[in-house]
């Protein structure tokens, strides 16, 4: 090694030999840190794209339900393939419920005898109209959004909505 | 010396303490858990060729292996046996560890490892539970990852990225299969090569220290072939015996096809979660999912840092005094835990303890901070009146915990019928 004590071009040498080194090691740890996030980037779109092309795959979105006056008012149909269940209000209005509990998700029959949804898992009760009667759940059941074009009921099964309890505006009238 | 001796050697120290040679001084968990985990890599390795990773054929793939595969239903009961003995094994191996003081000194960081294994496990046992795709599997994975959605912020993000969509599909079974096949095992296997390191860096498991004369003063060591390894090899051999004759009369379990339209009744989460499924039925989900699991989870991680009177490692719980202050956290945890469960169940009810007030208090804030201020006097009153010190307090308050979550488990496993009732184990 170059010796420090009294040699002007020794010292510079030494400094630039050390500054050269710094300034190399902390663009390999630059470029490291850069490929690492490349990689991880594309890993996680990779894994993500293919969880949206899953989604868009499962069956028809739209679900055409039938027309109007096939669904006698206080009644409750279940669709089996939508994973909802269409329910007339004694009033004409319609809701589309989804059958899942919002407590841990188990898929709530509609017994007729009793008029209410009773979830088999840990018996949260809804009524007709999804609102909430006992716990442990702690919400109403969630709602799919419902259209009626020309006198057909159809049910967007995209996405669930949430709701605390049931409202008069969530209903669809003809 | 010969070729496999000095290759035993490379792994294992070449003289050890004469007492750790005591079967009861650690009960060989740890090396069980090894034992367990290479049957499952062996039996696991052979179902890949069978089992087909969908909605369409997992559950025929399962069917074909149980009938036309030669030895299909053995292989599979070994490694649902080996499993289940694995989280078993695990937790006490973890509760040897706590109980014989071996996390504090050099040992710290191989608590926090030995933690993340038990994760590591968990989730290795829950994500293969999904696989057969039963309904079994299908709704005990259901009520758990809904349970996952109720963490406040992230939870339902987190939800959507496990189950990749709004629900169980396809895309479930394939991400189960990757953590369950090659992501979680190649992590276990790193982090247990760790975790066997810093045990022989800590100078191999847990003695007596005598802090006076140094922590190996006065000690009797014998070679490590042939006693140890030989005592070592027996734990192993009647193992693996008792693990195949268990796998031979007792088939793993195979229900229904998986019926996404249809809950069974009631629907209950693998064993080792039905402790914080019995949680929700008590406290508010924020509370029961989040909230205390977050708690004891940060208590259990900070064990080997908090400050302690002394080191004391090496006997079993640590004292006679320990003995006798586990021994009362035990008993009160056996006590107050059902007649919590009792209480909440036909007492207070669904409406709370405080009834009027939103449920998050009623049923959560309140109860949680009773219990708390409860946890608190139980401790003041080890240290106060029975004279404990530190160590002995904290390692009471652990059993508290331990037996309190292995109660709720037993009741959730036991006494809990159709629609989550308390019921008989006899009635149902």
């Amino acid at each position: 090694m170059v010796s420090r004590r009294g040699h002007g071009i020794g010292v510079a040498m030494a400094d630039i030999n050390k500054s050269r080194r710094s300034f190399l090691s902390r663009l390999a740890a630059l470029f490291g840190g850069l490929a690492v996030f490349e990689a991880g980037w594309i890993g996680a779109t990779f894994l993500g794209s293919r969880r949206s092309r899953a989604s868009l795959h499962e069956g028809p979105e739209i679900q055409v339900a039938g027309p109007v006056d096939r669904f006698e008012p206080g009644s409750v149909t279940a669709f089996r393939e939508g994973h909802f269940y269409l329910v007339r209000l004694d009033d004409g209005g319609f809701l589309a419920l989804h059958r899942k509990c919002p407590h841990l998700g188990c898929t709530v029959p509609w017994l007729a005898d009793e008029q209410k949804f009773s979830c088999p898992c840990h018996a949260s009760a809804f009524d007709i109209r999804g609102d909430l009667l006992s716990a442990p759940a702690t919400r109403a059941l969630e709602l799919f959004a419902v259209r009626i074009d020309n006198g057909v009921v159809s049910v967007d099964t995209s996405t669930p909505l949430r709701r605390a309890s049931f409202e008069s505006q969530q209903v669809v009238r003809v | 010396m010969s070729v496999e001796k000095s290759l035993i050697l490379h792994a294992r120290p070449i003289r050890v303490p004469r007492r750790v040679l005591r079967f009861t001084h650690t009960f060989g968990l740890g090396g069980m858990a090894l034992v367990l985990f290479m049957m499952l890599v062996g039996t696991g390795l052979l179902m890949i060729f069978i089992y087909e990773p969908s909605p369409e054929r997992a559950y025929q793939s399962i069917v074909f292996m149980q009938q036309e595969i030669l030895f299909g239903r053995l292989i599979r009961g070994v490694h649902y046996w080996s499993a289940n003995l694995l989280i078993g094994v695990t937790a006490f191996h973890m509760l040897r560890v706590f109980l014989t003081g071996a996390f504090h000194g050099p040992r710290q960081s191989n608590w926090i490892i030995g933690l993340s294994l038990l994760f590591l496990i968990l989730l290795s046992g829950f994500t293969g539970y999904l696989l057969p795709w039963d309904q079994i599997s299908y709704w005990a994975v259901t009520i758990c990852t809904e349970m996952l959605g109720y963490m406040p912020g992230m939870g339902q993000t987190l939800q959507r990225v496990i189950l990749g969509g709004e629900e169980i599909g396809s895309a479930t079974v394939i991400n189960f299969y990757a953590l369950h096949t090659i992501v979680v095992p190649l992590l276990l296997v790193a982090l247990m090569t760790w975790h066997f390191w810093r045990v022989r860096l800590a100078g191999g498991v847990v003695v007596p220290r005598d802090s006076a004369n140094g922590p190996r003063a006065g000690m009797d060591y014998v070679p490590y072939i042939p006693n140890l390894l030989l005592r070592e090899l027996a734990v192993g051999l009647i193992l693996i015996a008792f693990v195949l004759l268990v796998a031979i009369f007792f088939s793993a379990p195979l229900g229904e096809p998986a019926n996404p339209g249809l809950s069974p009744n009631p629907a209950k989460a693998p064993w080792y979660f039905v402790g914080l499924q019995e949680l929700l039925l008590h406290f508010h989900p924020l509370f029961a999912v989040f909230i205390i699991p977050a708690m004891v989870a940060i208590a259990i991680v900070t064990v080997p840092y908090q400050r302690y009177d002394s080191e004391v490692s090496g006997n079993w719980f640590l004292t006679r005094k320990g003995q006798s202050t586990a021994a009362i956290a035990a008993s009160t945890a056996l006590l107050i835990t059902p007649l919590w469960v009792g209480l909440d169940e036909f007492v207070i009810g669904p409406g709370g303890w405080l009834p009027g007030t939103p449920p998050v208090i009623s049923n959560g804030l309140f109860p949680c901070v009773a219990i708390a201020v409860g946890i608190v006097a139980f401790y003041l009153l080890l240290r106060k009146y029975f004279k404990a010190s530190k160590n002995e307090a904290v390692q009471a308050l652990f059993v508290l915990l331990a037996v309190s979550f292995m109660v709720l488990t037993v009741i959730g496993v036991w006494f809990r019928g159709a629609g989550m009732a308390l019921v008989w184990p006899w009635q149902t």
